[in-house]
């Protein structure tokens, strides 16, 4: 074979011939050229079958014959078979036992390369029964006297437990590659610890074991190994905690050096390092001169870092923001460093914005300005709306530059540019709210600029101005009585803001605004279908009516000042991704278990299927609770046609009254079977001009990410006026239908539903509590070890306390309680007596929901009480409630 | 760890994908070509993309898109550093401007890279010269083809940038210290921004393991031997990883095993007492009218006149609805370019200490609703040969070998034009 850069050269040397098209008779073709004496013909079958394998074709039918070109000497052809091997082992894992022999004589060969290549490549082959053979290889190879065998075998160890974890323990290898940690050459060493931090990772166990000697040896590696190596051994480092300040210096100081290095992956592991070592150091006077000089060593690193590749200043720049929010020192002289270049792309354009306002400050706040002025005339729509919302974030940040925030606002205002103008509506009303009475004098030029607003946001902030100083402006009513000519069609918000605007208006000067009130109120109320708008047309309505000066205390009272937290971080969470600096956390700015989703179900569903030995291994693995959630759903199943106690039922509320919904009253309720989560409607057409027959429904964004499979519903058989029926809507969990959350909050139960009715092309709004225990997974099971652990690692203020009272007595039976709980998913773990008190019993339950939140529950029983103590541990904090109200309604409620 | 690694043409069709765990299906890989590569907003939105619990971060290199899939919690800087350094490989392998077919005819020889420098998602050896020590698809089968246990321990060496037993007739080095500036100013004249971004790139053609120290006038060493000459205050330097960084932390000394051929040794930023090549100052007046702008541009060259800058271009702008500029100036080629929306000056030498105008005369269109120009900065590219704008050189390498042999070295400076732009 020619090299690769005389690409088009000799024939033999073009890989691409081997794309072209596959006619019929071709797969035979390829067969009868596989089986050929002359070895590059067989060469180039091969390289022909890979081909089409990259290119997505099913080329699985040819698996013995390529498997017949193993037994060779030539490497290429080997590393082909073997490549192709890889992929299509788990469709043939009868098949591709014959390779085993190949395998292991090749783990013997006296080629190191070879006996790497074979115990690599044995390793991804993921097929219960090649793994028992890779045992005796793996062993070997890990006392290899070749290093790039150890290295290699280093890793397979971490490949084989995340097939077989068993396995690894049976024969000892954690111990083996834990002795590798000492060995003679870097690159072992640095594998070792790749395998190990992966290990420890999955299994939670501390297989790293570090000790005295052990961190020695990852001090003395990091000086000698390649650059990953480096990077391995940084981040396994960031994951010990040092015994005291004085380690924790020691370390420190051998990882300063790595902030030096040109590959910037060492330097952000090294950041990491520092920054969570620096914690430990404690506050005495001479750690803290210690602390400081580290934060002067720190900065330049990092500002560095901003002239690498677009890729990596973008991942600098993410971390970089969660470190000037945890110690705002280290940058605090750099902010110029994060100014935009002109051809920065967008992405880090952006995020140097939010740096900037991190930083800005008194003392920089001049030059921030006339940068942010600067940008707010480039191309680019987002980043100048950007840069013009920046301007306003300053003036609410610094008080005393909030006037020269106005100013620049003002200035750019005069640009009449669309969406600058419109953007700095925005922020200004922002600004008058952070500084109410202050700077009123600029809104004789807002006004000018009112035939430019086109957005809703810019709108309903104008009028919002206009409304909360009409005193101030003189013809407040006609300006505000140009926008309600159009109020119909106006987006919601819009009409909220000019609902309460002229309400404000009307209450500082009744006598001229009466009519327009008047008319204002009509349209909410009456022309409106929008429930809040209607709502709230009432809400004033009703107040203006019985008590004027009781209105003017609520809609002209003093609203809270704001803040500009847009962006930041609650501490907590602060703390957790500092600990991940340099993580993909680090950059979604989310915990690790936010968006890492172990092993999916699905891909054991596909061994299943091939092998029945498979089957019963999994299930052997994964234990009592799969057997016992089978149990769950037998009896669900067998009892279901009578309604037994232990179904699970949705708690059908009244939703919905007839009178907004032109004559359907809806119960709707939700409710887990057989894993899919359904909505179930009973509707009572009671005045709907017609039947009842196709329903289209849709969901707002809500906090569980519910969405219907199907936006049609059929009501089958069709509802006549005065009869009723049930609906049921299957519903999915998707992401995109998630609604924003705020870390702290109590994620809201609700969920917004608009129904059409098709033959009346009605449409109506109502929400439905969702109860989450629809949302328990049926594999929500939990080792009893993890679970005690689990509980353990929870802060104590993640915990939750209720008291059920008034619990029926039938449901006091802690058996019928567990038997109750498994059919809704929530799971038993354990129960015993409490110590020292007659009668009195805890019963441990844990329950996942499909979206992977996990939820740990404490009950205590007390004989002759009918009532029961619920202590619920989570790290999802804001679903804890859902999950204790959940316990609840199952225990009043079966 | 990195689960797969795909390499997709502009289309978003995968060409190569390397599946190093399978907890990623094909299609959920695919999600990214739908998602991400049929949007085209690849150059606006972020390079990290979360689609399903798969993450993809990915880079280009001309249209092709290098993407690394995961679903666990990676080192994205990791990830990314491996993906150029993937890229560089191939370059090294393919030529600079490998592309689509390329590809397509090395798919073998790109697997079997990939295989080599990549295990289970961790990356492995990535060191051009050792990879073709073994991985040659059987062309350079040569005379010096190293014993396998040589070989590897090569691969798994302190020292794996470089091979035993090299060869040299002529031992030599060239040293480049290139220098670009940045520099922003504001339309009052007051520098915004002013920083300097060098680089040593190395040329080594050495025999054996030689062991060097390489010197420059960095103010902290200069001050240490307490030599009187001034000395240049570098704000930060990452070095090759042949560099002992303990040796630079402890003393500021930079000691190394040089690869052989060519290769980046040091990157440095100095921000302070930065001797800037031109001088510009403009006065561009808009009339009151609206439809006349003049321009007056005064430029010096701020380096010895044994020196000259070459490729210089000063791009002043203008408005959209110019119609036409009258020009004067003393020496080189300006005209109005429409497409540019710039009156362009281009100088193809321009001496040292030489100081010239330009001025030109710009009329407008007159437009319905007189809109309000933007006022671009005036933007500068230039070389400057034998300079360097953070008053950077090179004191001394020194070569020490058991041998003895003796070495030629040769060093070029030259500083170019980063970010050079004027407000006005």
């Amino acid at each position: 074979m020619a090299k690769g850069k005389d690409g088009g050269g000799g024939g033999n040397s073009n890989d691409s011939k081997y794309f072209t098209t596959q006619k019929k008779g071709e797969m035979h073709e390829l067969r009868m050229e596989l089986h050929a004496t002359e070895k590059h013909v067989k060469v180039d079958a091969v390289k022909k079958v890979i081909a089409s394998m990259t290119v997505g074709k099913d080329v699985s039918m040819l698996f013995t014959d390529v498997l017949n070109c193993v037994q060779t000497g030539n490497i290429e052809l080997k590393k082909l078979v073997y490549l192709y091997l890889i992929n299509y082992a788990k469709t043939q894992p009868e098949l591709t036992l014959l390779a085993v022999n190949t395998f292991v004589k090749d783990s013997a060969d006296a080629n190191p390369l070879i006996r790497a290549l074979a115990v690599r490549t044995m390793g991804c082959i993921r097929v219960d029964r090649i793994t028992e053979y890779l045992c005796e290889p793996l062993g070997r190879a890990l006392r290899d006297d070749d290093p790039y065998v150890r290295k290699t075998a280093a890793v397979c160890v971490a490949k084989l437990y995340d097939i077989a974890p068993e396995l690894v323990a049976e024969r000892g290898f954690l111990d083996t590659l834990h002795d590798l940690i000492s060995d003679s050459n870097p690159s072992v060493v640095a594998n070792a610890v790749a395998a190990l931090s992966e290990i420890a990772e999955s299994s939670g166990k501390d297989v790293m074991k570090v000790s005295a000697a052990v961190l020695q040896k990852l001090l003395a590696a990091l000086n000698e190994c390649t650059e990953w190596g480096q990077v391995f051994i940084l981040d396994s480092l960031a994951k010990y905690t040092p015994a005291d300040g004085r380690e924790a210096e020691g370390i420190i100081e051998r990882v300063t050096p790595r902030l030096q290095h040109a590959n910037s992956a060492v330097v952000m592991s090294a950041v990491k390092v520092i920054l969570s070592y620096m914690e430990l150091m404690g506050s005495s006077n001479i750690r803290s001169d210690a602390i400081r000089s580290l934060t002067r060593k720190l900065a330049p690193p990092l500002v560095t870092l901003l002239n690498s590749e677009p890729e990596i200043q973008y991942v600098a720049l993410r971390n970089i923001n969660l470190i000037v929010q945890k110690r705002p020192h280290i940058l605090e002289n750099e902010i110029k460093v994060f100014f935009c270049k002109y051809n920065d792309p967008i992405y880090v354009k952006m995020e140097k914005l939010e740096i900037i306002i991190k930083l800005v400050s008194e003392k920089n706040i001049d030059q921030v300005l006339l940068e942010l002025k600067e940008y707010s005339t480039e191309v680019d729509v987002d980043f100048v709306r950007k840069s013009v919302s920046a301007i306003g974030r300053c003036a609410v940040k610094l008080e005393r530059a909030a006037e020269r925030c106005i100013g620049v606002l003002l200035e750019l205002i005069q640009t009449k540019v669309n969406y600058v103008v419109q953007e700095s509506v925005i922020v200004i009303k922002d600004i008058f709210r952070r500084y109410p009475n202050r700077y009123e004098s600029i809104i004789a030029t807002l006004c000018d600029n009112l035939d430019t607003l086109d957005e809703p946001l810019a709108k309903a902030s104008m009028i919002w101005i206009i409304g909360e100083y009409a005193e101030r402006i003189d013809n407040a009513d006609e300006l505000l009585d140009t926008f309600l000519e159009t109020f119909e069609e106006e987006d919601p918000a819009v009409q909220l803001q000019l609902l309460t605007a002229t309400v404000k208006c009307f209450l500082k000067n009744p006598e001229d605004t009466q009519d327009m009130v008047q008319r204002v109120l009509d349209l909410a109320t009456e022309e409106s279908d929008n429930p809040d708008l209607r709502d709230r047309g009432f809400i004033y309505w009703r107040l203006l009516s019985t008590d004027p000066e009781a209105a003017k205390m609520v809609v002209l009272g003093d609203k809270p000042v704001i803040e500009d937290d847009t962006f930041r971080l609650d501490p907590g969470l602060l703390n957790v991704l500092i600990g991940q600096i340099a993580t993909l956390s680090s950059v979604y700015h989310k915990p690790p278990e936010a968006f890492v989703v172990r092993r999916a179900a699905g891909i054991s569903a596909d061994d299943d299927e091939e092998d029945d030995d498979d089957e019963n291994y999994e299930d052997g693995d994964t234990g009592e609770g799969d057997l016992l959630d089978m149990g769950g759903m037998n009896i669900n199943d067998s009892r279901g046609a009578t309604a037994s106690v232990y179904e699970t039922k949705s708690p059908m509320n009244k939703v919905c009254g007839a009178e907004k919904s032109n004559g359907i009253e809806v119960y709707a309720g939700f409710r887990q079977v057989n894993g899919t989560i359904r909505m179930e409607m009973q509707m009572n057409n009671i005045s709907s001009p017609a039947e009842i027959q196709g329903l289209a429904i849709q969901l707002n964004k809500n906090s569980f990410g519910l969405s219907p499979t199907s936006q049609q519903i059929s009501c089958n058989p069709p509802i006549a006026p005065g009869s009723s029926g049930i609906a049921t809507v299957e519903l999915v969990v998707t992401p995109n239908m998630l609604a924003p959350q705020s870390a702290n909050q109590p994620a809201s139960p609700q969920v917004q539903i608009a129904i059409k009715n098709m033959q009346t092309g009605t449409v109506f709004y109502f929400a439905v509590d969702f109860n989450l225990e629809a949302l328990f997974s049926q594999d929500g099971t939990m080792e009893r070890s993890v679970f005690i652990e689990s509980w353990k690692s929870i802060d104590d203020r993640n915990e939750l306390y209720g008291t059920v009272s008034d619990i029926p007595p039938e449901n006091l039976d802690i058996d019928t309680v567990i038997n109750k709980f498994k059919a809704n998913n929530i799971f038993f773990i354990a129960r015993r007596p409490v110590p020292n008190a007659e009668g009195q019993e805890v019963v441990y339950f844990f329950m996942r929901t499909i979206t992977q939140m996990e939820f740990l529950a404490e009950l205590t029983f007390k004989q002759g009480v009918t009532a029961c103590k619920i202590c619920l541990k989570t790290e999802n904090s804001s679903y804890g409630l859902l999950a204790k109200q959940a316990i609840e309604y199952l225990l009043r409620d079966f | 760890m990195i689960s797969m690694i795909m390499i997709l043409n502009q289309k978003g069709d995968i060409m190569i994908s390397r599946q190093y765990r399978d907890d990623v299906s094909r299609a959920g890989a695919d999600s990214f070509r739908l998602q991400v590569v049929a949007t085209k907003n690849t150059g606006t939105e972020a390079p990290v993309v979360r689609i399903e619990n798969n993450s993809f971060l990915y880079t280009r290199h001309l249209n092709m898109f290098f993407v690394a899939v995961t679903r666990s919690n990676v080192n994205p800087a990791l990830v990314f550093e491996y993906l150029y350094q993937l890229v560089r490989i191939l370059k090294s392998y393919l030529g600079d401007e490998f592309d689509e077919n390329a590809m397509r005819n090395n798919m073998t020889l790109i697997y079997e890279l990939m295989d080599e420098t990549m295990d289970f998602g961790y990356p492995q050896n990535c060191a051009v010269d050792v990879l073709k020590l073994y991985i040659n698809l059987g062309s350079v089968k040569a005379q010096d083809e190293p014993e396998p246990s040589q070989l590897t321990s090569q691969i798994t060496g302190a020292i794996d940038w470089r091979r035993e037993g090299i060869r040299h007739k002529k031992n030599e080095v060239y040293i480049d210290v290139l220098e670009s500036v940045n520099l922003l100013l504001s339309s009052t004249g007051a520098i915004l921004r002013n920083e300097v971004t060098g680089a040593v790139q190395m040329n080594t053609k050495l025999t054996g393991m030689p062991e060097c120290k390489f010197g420059l006038n960095d103010k902290l060493v200069i001050e240490k031997e307490g030599q009187r000459k001034p000395g240049v205050e570098i704000d930060d330097c990452t070095f090759h990883r042949c560099v002992r960084l303990g040796k630079f932390d402890a003393d500021r000394t930079i000691t190394f095993i040089p690869p052989d051929g060519e290769y980046e040794l040091m990157k440095y930023r100095v921000t302070d007492n930065i001797n800037l090549p031109f001088r510009i100052i403009p006065t561009i007046q808009e009339e009151q009218s609206l439809t006349k702008i003049s321009i007056n541009l005064k430029v010096i060259a701020n380096f010895s006149d044994q020196l000259f800058a070459t490729h210089v271009v000063i791009k002043i702008p203008v408005p959209k609805n110019t119609a036409k500029a009258k020009i004067k100036h003393s020496f080189g080629r300006a005209k109005y370019e429409p497409e540019q929306q710039a009156i362009v000056w281009r100088v193809k030498r321009f001496p040292g200490k030489a100081e010239c105008h330009i001025s030109a005369d710009v009329d407008l269109m007159p437009t319905v609703r007189p809109k309000i120009w933007s006022r671009p900065p005036i933007n500068c590219e230039f070389q400057v040969p034998m300079f360097t704008a953070s008053g950077v050189h090179v004191r001394f390498l020194r070569v020490y070998d058991k041998s003895g042999y003796h070495t030629n070295r040769w060093v070029r400076y030259i500083t170019k034009a980063g970010n050079y732009q004027i407000r006005i």
